[in-house]
């Protein structure tokens, strides 16, 4: 199934061309980086922010970027919980084993 | 699974060597730690058997994320409980012993892997963000057909979590894992894997943008 693309807003091209300091989506993307170290100086958060306010498909992308980070620590979550029944008891002695081994 | 001990040359794994800043050990527990970490150098037996018992769980579980094969993850953890028992002297209780033991296991994965490079990986490109000749983003119009906590509940949808991550190449997989799974820091991250910083960065945002894209089905339909 091709995904439908969704038109070219002709009035996001024009904000791009007269709003200065209005950043394009490959800047934007290029800032993600920053952005979710917490590193992205202020001004350039600002343009980030107003980037995000004209572009829909920005806004769509970084909701959707959010969700996997989320859904990925979701997946592995309770990691830190109590011990897996599936440690096989073979593992445990052999690594006993192994320390006594010489060598 | 045979039950031989297996003895590889097992690198240092000194505190300084597993993580240059290591998380403050949770305060609960501390004592017990603390009692458990004496005998531990002493050379105790049961201690060491406790250890072990305590914490091979959670070092299986992150050498199976890293490695993707049983057997694998299985050897990798009795070397990392080889390791820490060769080095226990070494450790200052700067963190946690699970932390302390946890980052060994993610060396002992990260030699395994670069000993064995992995057979198939699929291209990362075509999962990359797309851009025109304007430099706006080619994004398709979708719309939300579940959440994050309808996916999370649906065993099958979970596990297609998993294996979306383990489609990923192993050079971004790993960062991935490390900095959202494990959650070390970049510097921690780009310090383990010897690369820098800004290199961590960019493996991370490509993960994450390749994995979004491997994962949108799930939670995603074509439409406003």
């Amino acid at each position: 199934m091709t995904a439908p693309q969704r038109p070219r807003p002709a009035r996001k091209r024009a904000l791009h061309k007269f709003i200065p300091g209005l950043i394009n989506c490959v800047q934007f993307e290029e800032f993600m980086v920053n952005y979710f170290e917490g590193t992205l100086p202020p001004a350039r958060r600002m343009s980030f922010n107003a980037h995000l306010k004209v572009c829909r498909e920005c806004r769509d992308y970084l909701a959707a970027y959010k969700q996997t980070i989320e859904l990925g620590k979701a997946a592995f979550e309770n990691r830190d919980g109590p011990l897996p029944d599936d440690v096989p008891e073979d593992l445990v002695q052999a690594i006993l084993a192994a320390r006594n081994t010489p060598g | 699974m045979d039950d031989a001990p297996i003895r590889r040359n097992i690198q240092t794994t000194g505190e300084t060597a597993v993580a240059p800043v290591a998380r403050a050990a949770p305060m609960s527990g501390d004592l017990e730690n603390s009692t458990l970490l004496e005998k531990l150098r002493a050379g105790d037996d049961e201690a060491f058997e406790q250890f072990v018992r305590q914490h091979s769980g959670r070092a299986l579980a992150t050498a199976r994320r890293l490695l993707r094969d049983d057997a694998a993850a299985a050897d990798c953890v009795q070397e990392a409980f080889l390791a820490a028992s060769q080095n226990i002297g070494g450790f200052e209780g700067r963190s946690s012993l699970a932390t302390w033991l946890n980052r060994i296991t993610i060396n002992q994965a990260l030699m395994h892997l670069r000993r064995h490079k992995a057979k198939k990986e699929i291209p990362l490109d075509p999962l990359l963000p797309q851009f025109d000749d304007n430099q706006c983003r080619i994004e398709p119009a979708l719309h939300v057909v579940r959440t994050v906590e309808d996916i999370i509940a649906d065993a099958q949808l979970k596990d297609m979590i998993t294996k979306g991550i383990e489609q990923l190449p192993d050079e971004y997989r790993v960062v991935l894992l490390l900095r959202d799974i494990e959650e070390m820091t970049t510097r921690e991250v780009a310090s383990t894997l010897e690369i820098s910083e800004g290199a961590v960065k960019t493996r991370l945002h490509r993960a994450r943008s390749a994995l979004k894209k491997i994962l949108e089905p799930l939670w995603l339909e074509y439409g406003p």
